[in-house]
């Protein structure tokens, strides 16, 4: 069988995933309040941005598969968007029951 | 017949059930979706009955539930949401873009095993016993309460949705890849965008359904209590994971429709759809406005002011696009060699009831009004008005007029005619005294009502008995035209699409050579004859 | 082998490729919002109870997630190689490669598995015999229906991949793929990559809060 080495740029992008996630697991454990949860998500937004740019090939395709990736992302978008603009603003929100349910 | 077509290839059944042939496949899908419409009309005449009189002496409360549940259901999956795309849009997308098929020819056959399969499912559960719940399944009465077979009906509902997203996907990638030399966007027929807009609904929408079943059967069969407010759920996070796809759902049944009405009025005006390039755009921002206005059915339900004053303004919004539509449709018969042929007195149906539920609409996009009238009668008359009025007086037009390229045979005009004014006539009587209704503050879903709301009632009803044999009247005629119809030309109509440039009905791979577009679509010359848009 | 003819419906192969890329990221679009629908009820339930979420998640194990992560992620890794190497003719060896990228995936599916036992022996199932009681019971039984029915669905997408991993593999062995002609190779990458993107997200928000 002949050996077919792995493209740079594929080998690099693991190593980068890998390395992104020892480095959000040490973060974890950081007391940095509320910003624990945005270092945890920035983070998985650069990996999936590495898969979807390197490991997807989204790099160097044309502008139509762009769009299409991001159609999902951003309808995805309006559903959080509009469905929180109720939920952050309503006041009987999260439910309180009676106590004596 | 002489020549060898798509219909007599092969005669074998087994040929019809393994086809992937997209206009046998249109076939399959308009069995299939005449078979639940019939079955969906017939919920309708039992419920229409039941209200002819004040009393509930026809049938039970809860019978009463399961019958406008199963009209419900039956007619928004099973036949508004299938009915243009998979049939005349199957039919006709690849005919028009001159390709030999869709792109996906075994996962569009694929798509109707599936559609069928939910179908099924969904009338067993009917058949065991029904469901109670309205189509909407809100929790927590549905995961909780209900006696009703819920969990099988939202699996057969789950399945069909998949067979939507299919078909979305396949007459997307279809309409980007497959286009026949020189046909750029801008030549696309608007019956194209529009199906493109609804694909985009179709394919974006329909897996959030998709999970909200998932959600609520999971939590009425394991009793996990996603929505259930005991251990801190929210049961209005399922109506807004519902209606996210519901709302833009109503687009999935009107965009195809209006699609149909510019070929029909440009066709039998003899005239340019005037402000080609708005209608176009106009479908495109309707698909993409569409998901931002689904709170508006939430206004009384509990959600916070905020979100109902958002969702009232972007409701407003949406109003825009669909009236673009409607003037540049009126404007474009100005001044036009206006033929009353059948599908050109259903566009002209589709014209006068889609304005009245649109701007009744608007009624109900208003805040302070829709407190006013929720739950009434007049949000049935309204969404009926889109539904019926609009999608399924389209659906016919369209039908009509690609019945002689569908099946190689004309319809006796006379009749078609006469069915066409016959259903504008039983439809206004049907569901016009509804809205008189919801305005006196008549509910929906009850089973009896006030004696003094009994006269708008006897009207509505028999409105719908006249409904009901204008609808039946082309299964005959047309059922007739496929063994005495005269022999149809290529082009009957002397319409300018390339689905008119082959011969009716078309041969198996659509097209002898491959067409190259070389002109806009709808052009006619000053004397009224057509100008096809690839000669 | 002779060069490979476009399916009836196309003019050339190019368009095919074209046409079977676009329909694949038109399936992704619609995995998003499918996955979407669940991952709103996370993110509402989580700004509703924040200390029951954080509670239920110290609840997880972390390092058994931690170790499907970087196995997923290797996986995907081994998957856009082994396209690469059938591209270029390296059919033999890519099917070593898509066939090591499936059993990462099977042992992503035993790890998940054995999770799953360690779960149930310690009453996270949210049902009413759950373990965790006091004040952030109800928002902690939110975190393990959200928990179970993503992974659940994200499991069943990885079983879904094995088997197209396994059987693309088998084609690139035989040489079915060449720089001409490689749509399905593609297409079943992207597919295995999408996978892998979901549970990058799943993994933050389900092992990662609570653990400062």
């Amino acid at each position: 069988m002949r050996y077919f080495p792995p493209p740079r740029a594929l080998t690099i992008s693991w190593l980068a995933l890998l390395g992104l996630l020892a480095l959000t697991l040490f973060a974890a454990y950081q007391p940095l309040g509320a910003f624990n949860t945005v270092v945890a998500l920035t983070i998985a937004l650069i990996k999936a941005a590495i898969v979807a740019a390197l490991f997807m090939e989204l790099r160097g395709d044309d502008g139509l598969t762009i769009v299409f990736a991001s159609a999902g992302f951003f309808w995805l978008a309006v559903l959080f968007w509009l469905a929180l603009a109720d939920f952050l603003t309503r006041p009987g929100f999260p439910p309180r029951l009676s106590p004596w349910l | 017949m002489s020549a060898r077509n798509y219909l007599t290839e092969d005669t074998r059944l087994r040929s019809w059930f393994f086809t992937t042939d997209h206009k046998r496949v249109a076939i399959l899908y308009f069995a299939g979706i005449t078979f639940f419409f019939f079955i969906g009309g017939a919920a309708a005449t039992l419920i229409r009955l039941e209200l002819l009189t004040p009393q509930g002496d026809l049938v039970t409360s809860d019978v009463y539930n399961r019958l406008f549940t199963l009209h419900g259901v039956i007619m928004v999956w099973f036949f508004l949401i299938p009915s243009i795309p998979n049939t005349l849009g199957n039919f006709v997308v690849p005919l028009m873009i001159g390709a030999r098929d869709l792109a996906f020819p075994r996962l569009n056959l694929t798509s109707w095993y599936l559609f069928m399969i939910g179908g099924l499912i969904t009338l067993y559960a009917v058949f065991v016993g029904g469901i109670d719940t309205g189509w909407t399944f809100y929790t927590p009465f549905s995961t909780m309460y209900s006696n009703g077979h819920v969990v099988v009906a939202v699996v057969g509902v789950f399945i069909a949705g998949f067979s939507s997203i299919l078909t979305g996907l396949n007459f997307i990638v279809t309409i980007h890849r497959m286009r026949a030399p020189g046909l750029t966007w801008h030549r696309l027929p608007l019956f194209l965008w529009s199906l493109y807009a609804t694909s985009v609904i179709l394919v974006l929408a329909t897996p959030v359904l998709a999970m909200t079943l998932l959600l609520l059967g999971l939590e009425r069969f394991f009793g996990v209590g996603i929505f259930d407010p005991k251990i801190g759920g929210d049961p209005l996070l399922f109506q807004h994971l519902f209606w996210f796809y519901s709302h833009p759902a109503v687009y999935i049944m009107i965009l195809p429709g209006m699609g149909i009405v510019s070929e029909l009025i440009a066709c039998f005006s003899r005239k340019a759809v005037f402000g080609y390039k708005f209608v176009a755009w106009a479908s495109l921002s309707i698909a993409a406005f569409g998901f931002f206005v689904w709170g508006h059915h939430m206004f009384v339900s509990g959600q916070s002011v905020f979100a109902g004053l958002v969702f009232s303004f972007m409701s407003f919004v949406v109003a825009v696009p669909s009236a673009i539509k409607v003037f540049n449709w009126t404007a474009t018969m100005h001044k036009g060699w206006i033929r009353f042929d059948a599908p050109m007195l259903y566009a002209l149906g589709f014209l006068g009831l889609f304005t009245i539920g649109g701007l009744t609409g608007l009624f109900l996009a208003c805040l302070a009004y829709d407190v006013y009238v929720t739950d009434t009668y007049f949000v049935v008359a309204h969404f009926h008005y889109i539904m019926v009025g609009g999608a399924v007086t389209a659906y016919f037009g369209g039908l009509h007029y690609w019945w002689p390229k569908i099946t190689g045979r004309l319809y006796p005009e006379y009749w078609a005619r006469a069915a066409a004014i016959l259903i504008f006539f039983g439809f206004n009587m049907t569901f016009f005294p509804q809205f008189i209704l919801g305005t006196l503050g008549m509910p929906r879903r009850y089973h009896v009502y006030p004696a003094d709301l009994q006269v708008w009632n006897v009207l509505s009803s028999a409105g719908a008995s006249v409904l009901a044999v204008a609808y039946a009247l082309p299964l005959f005629y047309l059922g007739w035209s496929l063994f005495f119809g005269a022999k149809a030309p290529t082009n009957p109509w002397g319409a300018t699409g390339l689905e008119w440039q082959t011969p009716s009905p078309p041969p198996v791979h659509n097209f002898a050579v491959t067409p190259k577009v070389i002109r806009d679509p709808y052009t006619y010359r000053p004397d009224g004859t057509e100008q096809p848009q690839n000669a | 082998m002779p060069e490979p003819a476009p399916a009836f419906q196309y003019a050339t192969l190019s368009q095919q490729h074209g046409a079977a890329r676009l329909g694949m990221w038109t399936f992704l679009a619609t995995e998003v919002l499918f996955f979407g629908g669940v991952l709103l009820a996370y993110v509402v339930y989580r700004y509703g109870y924040p200390s029951a979420f954080a509670e239920a998640a110290r609840h997880t194990h972390i390092a058994i997630g931690a170790a499907n992560t970087a196995i997923l992620l290797t996986s995907s890794f081994l998957v856009a190689w082994g396209v690469e190497a059938a591209k270029q003719g390296f059919g033999r060896f890519a099917a070593l490669l898509l066939w090591s990228a499936a059993a990462s995936g099977l042992l992503f599916m035993a790890l998940k598995g054995y999770e799953y036992r360690l779960e149930l022996s310690e009453s996270l199932f949210p049902d009413d015999g759950f373990a965790i009681t006091g004040s952030v019971a109800g928002g902690a039984r939110l975190f393990f229906v959200f928990y179970f029915i993503a992974t659940a669905l994200h499991a069943l997408h990885v079983a879904i991949g094995i088997v197209v991993l396994a059987a693309i593999g088998a084609r690139a062995r035989g040489g079915a793929y060449s720089a001409a002609y490689y749509a399905p190779l593609t297409v079943a990458g992207l597919y295995w990559h999408f996978v892998d993107m979901v549970w990058i997200f799943l993994f933050a928000l389900i092992y990662l809060p609570g653990r400062a």
